[in-house]
């Protein structure tokens, strides 16, 4: 489908309308000049290896869902991205196992996207022999994509402080981890990013993926990126920017002068909002709650993946979330952000767990 | 089981001012407000049901599959038999409580008993009509039918219509809902030798490690065993999963194109499997289908959708393989997320078996024991 007009008109009129998110109906009225396409977005499956072939049942069935569900899109999106944390602790097993139900997907472009935990066991050589490059700039109808690996750190602490390599991983896996490490971009990405930007125009809507969020949320779970600031002021001199990353297994948007960032959900599990365990300033539970969950019998509820629709150099993401709600997180124009189409105002939001 | 006695009670003695009392362990029957029981339109609508001059060939009416004598099923057969024998894809379902559901059919793609009754008259493969008109034929061309639906419904033979047929059917089978069982008695009736200590060690796994709980749900003072929900359980798709993208592609193309949704998912295997999906398009209904009831199961099998399962035990098995028949049955990505391994012992599965057989109503014990002697003695049971 080449033609967004095309694409909308297929989807209104009801040819496998209920496989397509809602939100492209919606659209329709907003027709504006831009390249328009879809892609799928999945993230953080955390394949487990238990022992030889077992693997962790719950976190397979996630990820086999999303390739699944997403071979059913039709019209079909151009192309898939693979969001980071394939593996749980980074060896072959398990990123052999978690590309076998990747390789399910019957796309022709599957796009992946470094995670710490695919990383920190062997730095990446892996996954580069699945995956190829870690990180790397495409372009695709207009767009400018840039993959980057925004999950590296201090080299002393990569290559001088762990006696082994599964220490270094198990390390970097902690959540709340006095010896952990923020993640960064680093120098020489940097200078690659630079020179990469130098020759795209600035009204071409560019579109990033990393794993982390580049930007500063909190820091004790690595929801962060320690030289964001440099990364964004890269970003700066273009007109419609946009960060999809992974990591944080829950739905977040936010908005940096022209850089519109979104993260996507996990398909394994989902991490509860930092703030509903800020029980007093910087007084944060040690014990880090793997979920907070409305229905506890559903193993995978406020789990899911992402169908994106790139229109007008925006990315709207539909958040197809099993056996739930599905919600939307779609650029507003009038505000110029993202928000979730069912935004509540502060005033009516239900309010932080406080007491547990 | 103190406060539960007088919660029970309470209901009893409200039930006593304000109308007939509910067998035990069963709310009040909902009823639409524009379709009202009498007494008249369920016998009018009792004969309805057993009418067989309502299909194409004469000898099959809504009680061919839906007998009486089988607790209002079809048991021991897979899937239905219509017209020339011909068989469907799904297994069918029991009238008895059926008025307790949100939605009919399997996949409950039927927002009402009225409603539901419509289909299986024009279903190609169940009674078989081209349309209702000849139902209307006959009907006006009977004079006791003639004089019921005037009785009934304040109409003259020329102005009866399929509404009237359908609610009169309606009604009787809201009459068919039987509780009363001996769990019931054991646990809203408070009568300790009602059920073996093994049905009790099962209603225990039955809330805890079993999760059965979950979607056959129970309230305080009643128990309907179902959430009215659609779940994959991994029966049917399973096997079929991999032709999913196509066949989801091919049934919506169709849809689009205005095919008959009843009539696809009764005919075509593979469509059928495709479940809840095919009714409301959602990705999350892949291959769902309905939680059915548990009142009254070991007299209603064949169990799933499909009829697929033969015993209860093969049913518990299959839940606590984690949604796989067989062990070695590669489980269905779009699996519900509550279905997962459950690791329950072999004790514990038989006292889930000994619970569900205590779900039996007092009117169907007979050919609970006729069944089980069937099976006993090797029968094809």
């Amino acid at each position: 489908m080449n033609n967004r007009r095309e694409f909308l008109k297929a989807t209104t009129t009801g040819l496998i309308a209920g496989m397509l998110p809602v939100s492209l109906i919606r659209l329709a009225s907003a027709q504006e000049n831009g390249p328009d396409f879809t892609f799928a977005y999945i993230s953080d499956s955390h394949i487990q290896q238990i022992k030889g072939n077992n693997f962790v049942r719950n976190w397979d069935q996630g990820l086999k869902r999303a390739v699944a569900e997403a071979n059913l899109l039709l019209p079909k999106p151009d192309f898939v991205v693979f969001g980071g944390d394939l593996a749980q602790l980074g060896n072959k097993p398990e990123l052999d196992h978690g590309a076998a139900m990747l390789a399910g997907l019957n796309y022709d472009k599957v796009f992946a996207v470094m995670g710490e935990h695919d990383y920190y066991l062997d730095l990446g050589e892996y996954w580069s022999e699945l995956y190829g490059e870690h990180y790397y700039s495409w372009d695709h109808k207009g767009v400018h994509f840039i993959t980057l690996n925004s999950i590296l750190t201090y080299d002393e602490w990569t290559f001088d402080r762990w006696e082994t390599p599964e220490r270094r991983m198990n390390e970097m896996a902690g959540l709340d981890n006095p010896n952990g490490s923020p993640f960064m971009v680093g120098k020489k990405q940097l200078d690659w990013l630079k020179k990469d930007l130098a020759e795209v125009k600035n009204d071409t809507p560019i579109v990033v993926f990393s794993h982390s969020p580049l930007q500063k949320i909190f820091k004790n779970w690595n929801f962060w990126t320690e030289d964001a600031e440099a990364v964004q002021k890269l970003l700066e001199p273009f007109d419609k920017v946009n960060v999809i990353y992974g990591h944080v297994h829950q739905i977040q948007y936010n908005q940096i002068g022209n850089i519109a960032f979104t993260s996507v959900m996990s398909t394994a599990w989902p991490w509860p909002y930092p703030e509903s365990y800020a029980l007093a300033e910087s007084h944060l539970p040690i014990l880090t709650v793997p979920m907070n969950r409305a229905d506890p019998f559903n193993e995978r509820d406020a789990t899911g993946w992402q169908f994106m629709n790139m229109h007008t150099g925006r990315v709207d993401l539909e958040f197809n979330l099993y056996d739930n709600t599905n919600r939307t997180v779609a650029w507003n124009d009038e505000k110029g952000h993202p928000q979730d189409t069912v935004h509540a105002e502060p005033t009516d939001r239900t309010l932080p767990q406080s007491h547990f | 089981m103190k406060t539960i006695h007088i919660a029970m009670l309470a209901s009893l003695l409200m039930g006593a001012t304000t109308q007939a009392q509910n067998p035990l362990g069963l709310p009040d029957v909902p009823i639409p407000e524009n379709n009202p029981q009498s007494a008249e339109k369920i016998a009018l609508g009792e004969k309805l049901f057993d009418d067989e001059r309502f299909s194409s060939t004469g000898d099959v009416s809504c009680a061919t599959c839906h007998d009486k004598e089988k607790a209002f099923s079809d048991g021991p057969l897979v899937t239905s038999e219509g017209i020339r024998k011909l068989t469907g894809t799904r297994n069918g379902p029991t009238v008895v409580n059926s008025a307790y559901y949100e939605s009919l059919f399997w996949d409950g793609r039927s927002p009402s008993l009225e409603d539901q009754a419509l289909h299986p008259f024009i279903n190609p493969i169940e009674m078989g009509l081209s349309d209702h008109e000849p139902i209307l034929a006959t009907i006006r061309d009977d004079r006791e039918y003639v004089r019921a639906f005037r009785d009934v419904f304040d109409v003259r033979a020329n102005d009866i219509t399929m509404e009237h047929v359908t609610m009169a059917i309606a009604a009787f089978e809201r009459t068919l809902i039987s509780g009363d069982s001996p769990w019931d008695r054991w646990y809203f009736g408070g009568e300790e030798d009602a059920i073996s200590e093994s049905a009790k060690r099962g209603f225990d796994v039955f809330l805890k490690d079993g999760r059965c709980v979950s979607c056959h749900m129970i309230e305080q003072d009643f128990a309907t065993f179902t959430d009215n929900q659609f779940h994959n359980i991994g029966v049917g798709i399973n096997a079929m999963q991999d032709r999913v993208p196509e066949l989801a592609a091919a049934f919506m193309q169709a849809k689009q194109q205005g095919i008959d949704v009843d009539v696809a998912v009764l005919t075509d295997a593979d469509t059928s499997d495709l479940g809840r999906f095919a009714v409301d398009d959602q990705l999350d209904s892949m291959g769902a289908f309905k939680t059915s009831t548990l009142r009254n199961i070991a007299v209603t099998g064949p169990f799933m959708h499909d009829g697929s399962i033969a015993t209860l035990r093969e049913v518990v098995e299959h839940y606590n393989n984690g949604g796989a028949t067989t062990p070695e049955e590669e489980i269905n990505a779009f699996l519900s997320g509550g279905i997962r391994p459950l690791d329950l012992t072999d004790e514990q599965i038989d006292d889930l078996v000994a619970f569900m057989e205590a779900l039996t109503s007092p009117q169907f014990a007979e050919l609970a024991t006729m069944l089980s002697t069937a099976s006993n003695s090797g029968g094809d049971q």
